[in-house]
């Protein structure tokens, strides 16, 4: 890697690191309903949203009723915005005239945004009507991001409270991360995207006459170019900061009109990680012992600076065919070199590789280069990132309840080691939590190998891919990776808007999305309900360099056993090839 | 059970006026006072009518323009309407087919140059509409472009290298090159 390479990837750690304690602070505030500042200015709001809802914020929740809540929200919300798209042609705000979404990519979509996937089988600017982006998309944006905060938020309690039937109130939980975090992060970064380029308004796309007519593939010449609008800018910013990642343009944030400029680039990489980095701290804060979320935050890190720099190191070498076809692949002071195809200029390998790492390590999904024409093991970081759970940083909320689940079974293989009970903040874990955490953890690795197993049994499935060989394979093991972690990236050459990927990829993002959520939900019960015993002279030390490194070993472990024969025939093998 | 699902609705409503009709015109209200040429899609105009985006890179094949990237889209390049990328693999020998095309084209437009050819010139984009090139692959272009608009070598450089922008504060992204409006310029010039 080049020295700017290197110091590229440095500046954002350290952006990273110096934003995790003041917003997980301000965040732990939030969730323990003291004052945090801008209660003040939207105090008012708050109330009005719970009267409007009927709700009493004060009303506590068992976490069956608390489970309940969150899959009615969401059963609500995956009903309207299936509507709004098969209705969007006879609403206002869609200027480019744009007719109802097909049944089944309708059901993907709805899918993909209530389960923080963002998975897209469409191409934005092509299907979706302003006000489907604007007031469907967006929207779950918000809610799909608080309803994951409200969940590890309710796990926080389950750790925190004692002798307790019950882990908070849903309904508040929601309203307040959207209102308090999500909302005002996202103004200012839309705010500042626009000063970028980023557009923001709703002008009827725009024409503009070329320099120099072109001829399309048919033979006729063309003399304008049809520019895409809309408000952009708004939806960007909060796909970045709510780990969503669903672009407003097909070509997501490697579109000049998302994503312009190198600092442009700069702050919508480093709002993917910013929130699920702070829960760290947030968490540490809430069960007393910030200790305890630091040692989180470091097992994250440790993983993640690996994993970039394999990414980074991978893109710069290039690939030998470029080399033989006579492109110079050479990274210097006028050109960034190594490999190109699928990315831009503005960004480079750096920037390109920077982002594919940040994006699946959480469960963001938004790109700023085309993965699936990364190298085989530039393009197996990404992959790997996604299959081992979302839980490097990983989604808004989602990526620190997984690793918590995560911690229960370290602390619990730990204590068989030395033959004693396991604990974790105080709180014995027993064979429901296991039982539980085994669930949580097994469900998505059970969707993602099934799913890839039956699509290249299916000759119909088969043909959707794009490329030749191994990496054929890659595609179809990348897409069930991706929706069954909830993460929402693609090889994109998968022609994945068919009926049999838009059903199974559906039913795999629901899976990944409830089947996780629910258990989780079950252990915060079942937490909260114990009592807290003092550590004693066996108890593992869990803030310390043991425990993070148990901690990084047990999610490898369950990664490398679950992915690597299903990797050693995708991108391995084409690496092997390749050389 | 039925309170549940009355709480959704409502919930469901009032958090879709905030968040998807207050804070998207709020978005674009200050957008509007504050970076308005932004807001719209930073359009470049010429003589009274639109001819370009500052950030959306159009197709040149005329050996007196700077050529931009290769781009993907269909079924024209550089189709801002349906952006994308080739998406095709590292090994897929269609893509090494290409590459070996346009090498081909870029050396048949100039055959005296011998520096190597940047990787970015051959290599299709992300979002297929990429509006910048290397400063490498603009200077490949600099011999060409001066010969067939009669300029010499170092006039049209210092063109480019007035549309050239540096990484940000020297660190961030890759130094780069607008194709249209280093091109805009070049006509300019000529007039």
């Amino acid at each position: 890697m080049t020295a700017n390479c290197q110091l590229q990837m440095l500046i954002y750690l350290a952006a990273l690191l110096l934003l995790v304690k003041p917003l997980g602070w301000y965040m732990a505030r939030v969730f323990e309903g003291k004052p945090c500042g801008l209660d003040r200015a939207l105090g008012p709001v708050e109330r009005l949203l719970y009267r409007a809802g009927r709700i009493n914020p004060a009303t506590e929740m068992t976490w069956k009723r608390y489970a309940l809540a969150v899959i009615f929200f969401s059963a609500v919300g995956l009903a309207s915005l299936y509507a709004l798209q098969r209705i969007q042609g006879w609403l206002p705000l869609n200027p480019a005239g744009l007719s109802a979404v097909p049944p089944d990519l309708a059901f993907n979509t709805a899918v993909s945004f209530v389960t923080n996937t963002n998975w897209q089988a469409y191409g934005g600017e092509a299907t979706m009507s302003y006000l489907t982006q604007m007031a469907g998309l967006a929207v779950h944006n918000f809610l799909s991001a608080a309803t994951g905060m409200a969940v590890l938020v309710a796990l926080i309690r389950g750790f925190a409270r004692h002798n307790s039937e019950t882990i908070g109130n849903f309904w508040a939980d929601l309203v307040r991360s959207t209102l308090y975090v999500l909302l005002p992060l996202a103004l200012v970064l839309a705010v500042v995207l626009v000063s970028q380029g980023v557009i923001q308004n709703f002008d009827a796309y725009q024409k503009v006459s070329l320099v120099e007519p072109v001829k399309d593939a048919n033979g006729k010449t063309v003399t304008e170019q049809v520019l895409p609008m809309g408000p952009a800018a708004s939806q960007i910013a909060i796909k970045q900061l709510g780990t969503n990642g669903g672009g407003f343009f097909n070509a997501n944030s490697a579109h000049p009109f998302e994503n312009p400029t190198p600092l442009s680039n700069f702050l919508e990489v480093l709002s993917i990680l910013i929130i699920p980095a702070a829960l760290c701290y947030t968490f540490g804060k809430m069960v007393g012992d910030t200790r305890q979320g630091w040692a989180i935050l470091a097992a994250m890190v440790v993983v993640f600076v690996v994993m970039l720099a394999a990414c980074g190191y991978f893109e710069q070498q290039g690939t030998p065919m470029l080399a033989a076809a006579g492109a110079d692949e050479t990274p210097g002071v006028a050109q960034p070199g190594g490999n190109m195809e699928g990315k831009e200029v503005r960004f480079g390998v750096t920037g390109s590789a920077l982002w594919a790492t940040a994006t699946t390590a959480a469960s963001n999904g938004s790109v700023n280069a085309m993965h699936d024409s990364f190298t085989p093991l530039g393009g197996l970081v990404p992959m790997w990132l996604m299959q081992l759970g979302e839980v490097i940083f990983g989604g808004v909320g989602s990526g620190l309840y997984g690793m918590l689940v995560f911690a229960l079974v370290g602390v619990f293989v730990a204590g068989l080691m030395v033959g004693r009970t396991p604990e974790y903040l105080g709180k014995k874990i027993e064979s429901f939590e296991m039982k539980m955490a085994a669930v949580a953890i097994l469900v998505p690795v059970f969707a993602v190998l099934v799913g890839t197993a039956v699509a290249v049994l299916v000759p119909s499935a088969r043909a959707c891919m794009a490329n030749p060989g191994p990496h054929g394979f890659s595609e179809v093991l990348y897409a069930f990776s991706s929706t069954s972690n909830n993460n929402g990236s693609a090889f994109a050459g998968l022609n994945a808007n068919t009926q049999f990927y838009n059903i199974t990829t559906g039913l795999a993002m629901l899976a990944g999305r409830f089947l996780v959520k629910i258990p989780v939900l079950a252990i915060a019960g079942a937490l909260a309900r114990k009592k807290t015993i003092p550590a004693g002279g066996g108890t593992l030390r869990t803030h310390g360099p043991l425990f993070v490194a148990m901690l990084i070993a047990v999610v490898m472990v369950v990664g490398a056993l679950s992915f690597i024969p299903a990797l050693a025939l995708g991108p391995i093998v084409e690496h092997l090839m390749m050389h | 059970m039925l309170r549940l699902l009355l709480q959704s609705l409502l919930c469901l409503a009032v958090l879709t006026i905030l968040t998807g009709l207050v804070y998207p015109l709020v978005v674009a209200g200050v957008a509007e006072v504050a970076f308005p040429h932004q807001a719209h899609g930073s359009l470049i105009t010429h003589d009274g009518r639109a001819v370009g985006s500052q950030l959306i890179g159009q197709a040149f094949s005329d050996p007196r323009y700077f050529w931009s990237r290769p781009s993907a889209t269909t079924p024209v390049s550089y189709n801002a309407a349906s952006s994308g990328g080739s998406n095709l693999g590292p090994t897929n020998p269609d893509l090494g087919k290409q590459v070996k095309e346009r090498v081909a084209a870029l050396r048949a437009a100039d055959p005296g140059n011998t520096r190597p050819v940047p990787v970015d010139l051959v290599t299709a984009s992300a979002s297929g509409l990429d509006p910048d090139i290397s400063p490498a692959a603009a200077e490949f272009q600099v011999p060409r472009v001066a010969r067939a608009r009669g300029l010499a070598e170092s006039v049209v450089r210092d063109i480019v290298s007035a549309h050239t922008s540096p990484r940000f504060l020297g660190v961030l992204g890759e130094p780069r090159v607008s194709v249209l409006e280093l091109n805009l310029a070049l006509d300019e010039r000529a007039r």
